[in-house]
Formats: C-alpha cells, structure tokens, sequence
C-alpha cells in the first residue's frame, strides 16, 4: 500500500520531446512523396465520365493533357462566356493551337519515347462532340493518334 | 536489505529511452510508401486514323458486314435503323459479330465485321463514351472468351504473340464517321 502512495507524491518524468522533428519530417516527407504535381492549374470545369474498359497511364513524363469544358471562374466567364472552351498547359486555347502545344511537348521527350506519347482528353460529360471532334481533327493533323479518353471506374 | 530498495525507487525517475523513436518513425514512413497508391489517370485508349487530305476511299461493302450505330443530339441511339438502348448495345455487337444463327443479315466470320459509329455535333460526350465503352466491352468479351478458350487465361494476362492470336480472330474494326451537324451545340 505504501508503495502507490509514495509514488504519487513525486514529479511526474517529463516525456521527451526529442523524437518530434523526426515525426513532423516523416509527415512532410510522405505528403511529398504522395503529392502529384500539377504543372497547371484547371481553369475549367470538368468531371469526367464513368467507365468500365479503363487503362492506366504509366508514365507522366508521356503524357499531355487536354481540358475541355465550362470556364470555371465567373471572370474567366465573363471574358470568355460559359461555352465549352479548351484549356492546353494554363490557358484557354482554340483547336488551331493543338499542333504547336503537342510539338512543344513532343521535343521534350527523348526521340526513342515519342510514339508513346499520349494526349489525355480530361473532357467534362455534358461538353458536345462538336468542340471534342474539332480536337481530334487537330490531333490527327498534328500525328499525335495515340489519344485517352479520361474515365472514372464505374461504381455500381 | 529492505532499506537499499527503497532508495531506488526514490530516485528522480529517468527519461524516456527516445532511441527507438526514429527507428518506428521509419517503420511508418515505410509502412505508408508501400500501402499509398498515387491517383493515376485513367481511361480509354484509342488510337485515332491518320490523317489524309484525300477524302477517304469509299471502298464497296457488303451491307451485312456493317452494323452502322448512329447516336443524335438527343443522345438516343440508332443501330441499324432501329432506336435501342445503350444497355443493349453490347450484347447486339456480340450477337452481330459471332452469328450464332448463322444470319444471312450479319457476316459470315467475326473477320468480315465492321462496327461503323457515327455521331451528332450535339451529342453529349458523355453518351458518346458510353457508348464507345459498350462497343469496346463487347470486343473484350469476345477476346477474354477466346483467351479462356485457347490459353485457359483472361485477355490481359496473355503473353503478346498470344494476344496477336486473339486479335487475329476478333480484330476491332470501328469505323468512325465525320459527325452530322443536325444538332444544337453548345460551342461558341
């Protein structure tokens, strides 16, 4: 009995605060590692469609996106109204600009990796085909045929 | 006896051994590396005709070797002159390019069928995959059951000389036609 008495009259052992950089560089570390970079912000409104024959795309550094959709900020409305517009790198575009916007990117990539370029179409669901087909009239002038359709995985 | 334990438990109790700290530190870094997938993008990938300033040749096709599928503005659907469901669409592409009956309307082999898609410049592009996804999933079908059938496998785990087999038998031939501009479109 005496043995708990005397052991809570004492100083209680201060707990060591050593080990705490340690943990918040393992949080930073691993929100580093898991973050995607994006190189632009979008601008426009898109959710893609849901489907079932999905591929993964493997390597970023092949790969070029395609926005389509409603301009999302009420000044960017303003300027350029609420039709679908095409976003390429960070600003708004038009169809014509495709072929350069695909070579500055192409020059990028070794030579022995360009057929295996890919331009992802990240293309709101309620968009017409009208502005989607444009797109890809413009990416088959420019020879980038190797295109991905972006998909969400159905759920049921 | 008695009087050295005492002394001990007197004493200014020590610190907390920080030294393993860093090591279960590690462990979770780890742990989470393993365990995070990174979002990855996804979808379906089409490779587009190349491009030709000649208009295209209109070569002349049997009428049973083609399954035209037209979708409108109004995204309804249109396969071979009669209005369908996009729900019904593959099992119509699969009864189209296998033939178990042996219909004189449809091909004679899966070799000879041509899938022709066209649509409206109004047409929503979320029909629009919608239904480039029934089609593809009744060419995957078709491969997956003659994988299974040939190599005991699915079509994704096949080896690449054993995939060209499969293709061989049901080779995808989707034709996409320019599309009609009857619709109203949202474009500019």
């Amino acid at each position: 009995m005496s043995k708990f008495s005397s052991k809570r009259g004492k100083d209680e052992p201060a707990i060591s605060t050593a080990s705490l950089p340690d943990i918040i560089f393992m949080l930073l570390f691993f929100f580093m590692m898991v973050t995607v970079l994006r190189d632009a912000t979008v601008k426009v409104e898109v959710i893609v469609p849901e489907a079932t024959e999905l591929t993964k795309l493997e390597k970023k550094s092949l790969v070029n996106y395609i926005y389509i959709g409603k301009p999302k900020d009420r000044a960017d409305q303003i300027k350029y109204g609420t039709a679908p517009r095409i976003q390429l790198g960070d600003k708004f575009a038009t169809p014509g600009e495709i072929p350069l916007f695909i070579e500055q990117h192409r020059v990028t990539v070794p030579e022995v990796q360009r057929p295996q370029i890919t331009s992802s179409l990240r293309v709101d669901g309620n968009v017409t085909m009208g502005i989607v087909y444009d797109v890809k009239e413009e990416l088959r002038k420019a020879g980038q045929l190797k295109i991905n359709y972006s998909a969400r995985p159905k759920v049921d | 006896m008695l009087k050295k334990r005492k002394s001990s438990k007197d004493r200014v109790s020590t610190e907390i051994n920080a030294g393993s700290m860093a090591d279960i530190a590690f462990l979770l870094l780890i742990f989470f590396l393993v365990t995070t997938t990174i979002e990855v993008d996804k979808g379906i990938l089409v490779r587009l005709p190349p491009w030709s300033d000649e208009p295209p040749i209109t070569a002349k096709l049997a009428k049973k070797n083609i399954l035209s599928v037209l979708v409108n503005a109004n995204n309804q659907l249109l396969v071979r002159g009669e209005e369908m469901d996009v729900e019904n669409l593959k099992d119509k592409v699969i009864e189209f390019i296998t033939n178990p009956q042996s219909n004189p309307e449809y091909p004679d082999t899966p070799n000879d069928a041509i899938v022709s898609l066209q649509n409206d410049r109004g047409t929503n592009y979320k029909t629009y995959l919608t239904v480039y996804n029934e089609l593809q999933s009744a060419y995957m079908e078709l491969r997956n059951g003659e994988s299974s059938k040939l190599f005991g496998t699915l079509f994704d785990n096949l080896t690449i000389d054993q995939k060209k087999k499969v293709i061989e038998k049901y080779p995808m031939k989707l034709s996409e036609a320019d599309p009609t501009s009857y619709g109203e479109e949202n474009a500019e």
